[in-house]
């Protein structure tokens, strides 16, 4: 849809479909260098979720009239279109969630509650988001199991010398990154999940900062869980995926109870669904469900190589100019990197910097991005972070480079 | 210069920036009576505080190390400038009027904030208010104690 004849695509024509872009912040056009928090959404987004409210707002899977059978069909059709963009067997192995959060925590409580002892070892890196870090401590602590991280080296690739030491069979569980919000890092997945796979460890990957920016395929990285939000990819907020592969999907137990994920119930005890049902109590986020699928075809109309190689384009071009700004040092890997750019300034604290670029309109995250125990790793408290998606351009950069110039100078 | 710009000079106000840039009163308290670790973990600033009272229990000596953004380095030179010597009911009253100063629209400051009224355009920054504020959280808790080490957060945790 957005394929020239050449097959490129025409970035700047494609910022048009998203109505945020035209905002402006104390007086300046927006800068938006903040996707690695959350993406802004297109058109094709916004109004397929007005138009579920206005024409098909009813309740999923327990109505046998018109409204709910239309939104239990775009309901399930989503769940359909999650499952081909990223390769599931079928359908039933997409549990739609609030997020990854809640994902990572689905599997943590109810996959580990039923399957991890005492004495059992859960794998973690030292680059993992809180997400995938504070969900693990709470079942370690509950089951007296430990955790074991695979360290960071100084280049903010992971240590991966030290794995075959790490992972060893006490190993059931290793979960960790795709891509590295604050850092940009890119993890071998593939090569992680068949080493796991060799001591018998059950996988986790958290594909936040991935799903969205560069095509991924379960089958091909060969993990047992994956988790993402549909808001860093252009889906509205409050709606997340976490993917099971069938075969241990099927064993983990219910974890939240309620409405729609049970078979029959008596005042004593209760049977439960199939996956995914069994994880989703209660009325789901059709609206959040159905908008996610309005951005899956959206992404996948532009193509997620495309995507990649454009955010990839943007990273290098800023790093190349960052380079040249006197006290400036880029934290994360020089080659091979998300667009997520994390970096200090010796003239201004992470806060001080965006509160000033802020009043120019350029918006980045500054603090420790739910990465406190790696900005330690890295000897800072916080940093700045830039992080750039399909509707950013090069003309953003070279305005962001300025901004940083007038920072440096007033901070100096 | 246009009216956002206006904002940000008034938030970094030259004297602000060189409180920041080499602040007063920074460094070890040997005979301390009272040391708190005032932390903002939303965004990693962390202020020592060291305080020696007098015989009425005014602040004799403060002293802070730390480090964290211009805005909390900045406030807390200034406020152990302003606040040494001073008496309990003074320092009392002296939060009182710079958690006003950098919280309400209230122009009518009082004059005896002084030096702490370069402070004032924090108000314009809701979220920066914890950067200015982050100290004196430290010094109203070195007020409750008389002696020891006690640690203050702007972000209370619930459990610990």
């Amino acid at each position: 849809m957005h394929k020239a004849a050449t097959s490129r695509v025409d970035w700047s024509a494609l910022r048009e479909d998203f109505p945020i872009l035209r905002e402006r912040v104390n007086g300046h056009p927006l800068i938006y260098f903040d996707s690695a928090a959350s993406s802004q959404k297109p058109s094709a987004v916004l109004d397929v979720v007005r138009n579920y409210y206005e024409h098909e707002n009813a309740n999923v899977h327990r109505g046998l009239h018109a409204l709910s059978m239309r939104a239990t069909e775009h309901y399930e059709k989503s769940r359909q279109r999650v499952a081909d963009l990223i390769g599931a067997a079928t359908a039933d192995e997409i549990v739609f969630t609030r997020g990854t959060t809640e994902s990572i925590n689905l599997v943590a409580q109810a996959w580990g509650g039923k399957f991890l002892r005492t004495g059992d070892a859960i794998l973690l890196t030292e680059m993992e988001h809180h997400s995938n870090l504070v969900s693990w401590q709470l079942l370690a602590e509950r089951i007296g199991a430990h955790l074991r991280f695979v360290p960071v080296r100084d280049d903010g690739t992971l240590a991966l010398e030290k794995l075959s030491s790490l992972l060893t069979s006490e190993v059931k569980m290793f979960a960790f990154t795709h891509v590295s919000n604050s850092l940009g890092t890119i993890n071998p997945v593939a090569d992680l999940c068949q080493k796991a796979h060799a001591v018998g460890a059950v996988t986790l990957v958290d594909a936040a900062q991935s799903i969205g920016h560069m095509p991924l395929n379960v089958q091909e990285l060969g993990c047992d869980f994956l988790a993402f939000s549909g808001h860093k990819m252009c889906a509205p907020t409050g709606i997340g995926v976490l993917y099971g592969r069938s075969a241990i999907l099927e064993s983990v137990p219910p974890w939240h109870g309620g409405g729609e994920m049970i078979v029959s119930v008596t005042l004593e005890k209760s049977s439960f669904k199939k996956p995914p049902h069994r994880f989703e109590a209660g009325t789901p986020n059709i609206a959040g469900a159905i908008g996610l699928g309005a951005a899956i075809d959206y992404i996948e109309g532009i193509g997620r190589t495309e995507i990649f190689q454009h955010d990839v384009d943007l990273a290098k071009y800023a790093l190349e100019r960052m380079a040249k700004l006197p006290g400036l040092r880029v934290i994360g890997p020089t080659k091979n990197r998300a667009g997520v750019i994390s970096f200090v300034m010796d003239a201004a604290h992470p806060h001080d910097l965006t509160t000033f670029a802020d009043r120019y309109g350029l918006a980045m995250r500054g603090g420790h991005h739910c990465n406190q125990p790696l900005m330690r790793r890295f000897g800072v408290t916080g940093t700045t972070r830039a992080s750039f998606y399909l509707y950013n351009t090069r003309e953003e950069i070279d305005r962001m480079i300025d901004i940083l110039e007038k920072a440096i100078q007033f901070f100096k | 210069m246009n009216a956002e710009l206006g904002d940000l000079e008034e938030l970094y106000q030259e004297v602000i920036l060189d409180h920041s840039r080499r602040p007063r009163n920074f460094g070890e308290l040997a005979d301390a009576a009272v040391r708190v670790h005032g932390d903002n973990p939303s965004c990693g600033d962390e202020i020592h505080l060291a305080v020696k009272f007098d015989g009425n229990g005014g602040l004799q000596e403060i002293k802070f190390t730390g480090h964290g953004c211009a805005i909390s380095q900045a406030s807390a030179s200034l406020m152990t400038m302003k606040l040494k010597g001073k008496s309990r009911a003074e320092v009392e009253e002296m939060f009182r009027a710079f958690h006003d100063l950098v919280t309400s629209g209230n122009n009518d400051a009082p004059k005896k904030l002084g030096d702490l009224l370069v402070m004032r355009g924090v108000r314009k920054f809701p979220q920066r208010v914890k950067c200015a504020m982050l100290p004196w959280r430290a010094v109203e808790q070195a007020l409750r104690q008389t002696e020891g080490e006690a640690t203050v957060s702007t972000e209370e945790p619930e459990f610990a």
